[in-house]
């Protein structure tokens, strides 16, 4: 995740988005509902045909959403990078039929296949997800959250915690950026610890002084503890077009995960 | 140390759901309309710390700061964490949407148990007791998440138990590396801004 701290690229993005996709035209209280519903599909499947078109249907979102590809990938591979270590030792683990024997252990079939399902799952899952609600701006995602009954604190909390993410990741590199103008290199070494601990505290401290400032401003203009919510999201006939196309296909998964119960 | 989706039972989905909404509802009974810009800037903060990479030997490590964020936030490390945990999913692809309460759950509730039980001794006293105290408090926090991801793994089947087992040991040196953080900056925070500790949650139980 470090490059996101180097990178010159916003951490999230604010602001009107410049995409060619048709998901972000879609009602957002849809795509997060219809997300949340094709994880709970995908989680009950086990059947690998239906995972892989599970995958397929996840795939297919990405050109529509808009997002760039190479980089949600990426982060796809960044995920599966984290999961690979308990994957890998599940066909160990599992007690089934011998694949092969590596340093005297057993590797079976049955984990092998376990392995394989969690990791077509959780593929399937996190990428709908990044195609259907993080193809929206951050602010969006909170009105349609809010819309959803989320609570109110909640979603109050989710805004100021996205508006100001960017804000304090600049304060952190200009914070860092002083400390390698003053000779800091980070090693392994008390040193290094102490001062990074310190950075940590002075962000703490600077976070709240900035609060308070931004209270300040909030109460000199009469906030009542409610936003005004200007977006009003309305269901046209490409949303429910688009929620039964989503709505279809997940039902296609469970027709194919039961196939022989059916047969 | 986030679970993915399909990895988890449903009995220990559903169990992790309903702990994780209580701990929310408990931390936004605390969060008055005062205290929610410092809340959401904190969160902000602790969101942006956890992408700082520490260099240890060879490789590096990416801070949690779950002790830390107790220790300041109390009760309100729940909602504040849940925040940081949804946009890390949803924009950036990790962890996973149905076990989004487990992992909250692993990470907040260490965070609030470190809290309940050093949050006085870190305090009161000076700030270098505070400091050694805070430091216990991270290293505690660490090995607390590292062993409830462990326990939600090996209550869904035992086949999980050597991965368990892996996570805790990999996790050593990130516990003494979070433990020397939080130590430097409760002591820093302990001398410029001691009152950042009541600023969200009030005094200590």
């Amino acid at each position: 995740m470090s490059d996101r701290l180097t990178n010159p690229e916003k951490t999230l993005r604010i602001g009107p988005m410049m995409t060619m996709g048709h998901i972000p035209d879609l009602d957002p209280r849809m795509r997060i509902v219809l997300a949340a519903l094709f994880a709970v599909v995908v989680i009950s499947l086990s059947d690998l045909i239906a995972l892989c078109l599970a995958v397929l249907v996840a795939v297919t979102l990405l050109p529509l959403s808009g997002l760039p590809a190479k980089r949600t990938f990426k982060r796809m591979a960044a995920m599966d990078g984290f999961i690979i270590f308990t994957l890998i030792l599940l066909p160990f683990s599992v007690a089934g039929t011998p694949m092969f024997t590596f340093l005297g252990f057993d590797a079976s079939w049955e984990g092998l296949r376990q392995a394989v399902e969690i990791a077509l799952t959780a593929n399937a899952v996190i990428l709908a997800l990044m195609c259907l609600v993080g193809s929206m701006e951050p602010v969006t995602m909170g009105h349609a959250l809010h819309a959803l009954r989320m609570p109110e604190q909640l979603v109050q909390l989710l805004m100021f915690t996205t508006r100001y993410i960017e804000t304090l990741r600049e304060e952190y590199m200009r914070l860092r950026a002083a400390m390698k103008m003053r000779g800091f290199r980070p090693g392994t070494n008390w040193h290094t610890y102490r001062s990074f601990g310190y950075l940590v505290g002075m962000m703490l401290v600077r976070a709240l002084e900035r609060s308070e400032r931004v209270l300040g401003a909030m109460k000199c203009r009469g906030f009542m503890g409610r936003f005004v919510l200007l977006e009003q999201f309305r269901m046209t006939d490409r949303d429910w077009l688009f929620a039964a196309l989503m709505t279809a296909a997940s039902v296609f998964l469970l027709v194919v995960q039961f196939r022989h119960a059916f047969a | 140390m986030h679970i993915v989706d399909g990895a988890l039972s449903n009995p220990v989905v559903i169990a992790g759901t309903a702990m994780a909404i209580g701990g929310i509802a408990m931390g936004l009974k605390q969060l008055t309309l005062e205290r929610i810009p410092a809340t959401g800037i904190l969160s902000a903060s602790f969101f942006v710390a956890a992408l700082i990479h520490v260099p240890i030997g060879p490789s590096s490590v990416h801070l949690v700061l779950n002790g830390l964020a107790g220790l300041i936030l109390g009760w309100a490390a729940f909602p504040a964490l849940f925040v940081g945990l949804l946009l890390q999913t949803v924009f950036f692809g990790f962890g996973g949407v149905t076990v989004i309460g487990v992992n909250l759950l692993n990470i907040a509730a260490p965070a609030v148990l470190a809290w309940l039980l050093f949050g006085r001794l870190v305090e009161r006293g000076t700030p270098m007791s505070g400091a050694i105290w805070a430091g216990v408090g991270g290293a505690f926090s660490i090995a607390a998440t590292t062993i409830c991801v462990a326990f939600s793994l090996a209550l869904t089947g035992d086949e999980f138990i050597p991965a368990a087992k892996l996570v805790l040991l990999a996790h050593i040196p990130v516990m003494v590396i979070e433990a020397l953080l939080t130590g430097a900056a409760v002591y820093l925070v302990r001398q410029v801004r001691p009152d950042l500790f009541t600023a969200v949650k009030g005094v200590a139980p």
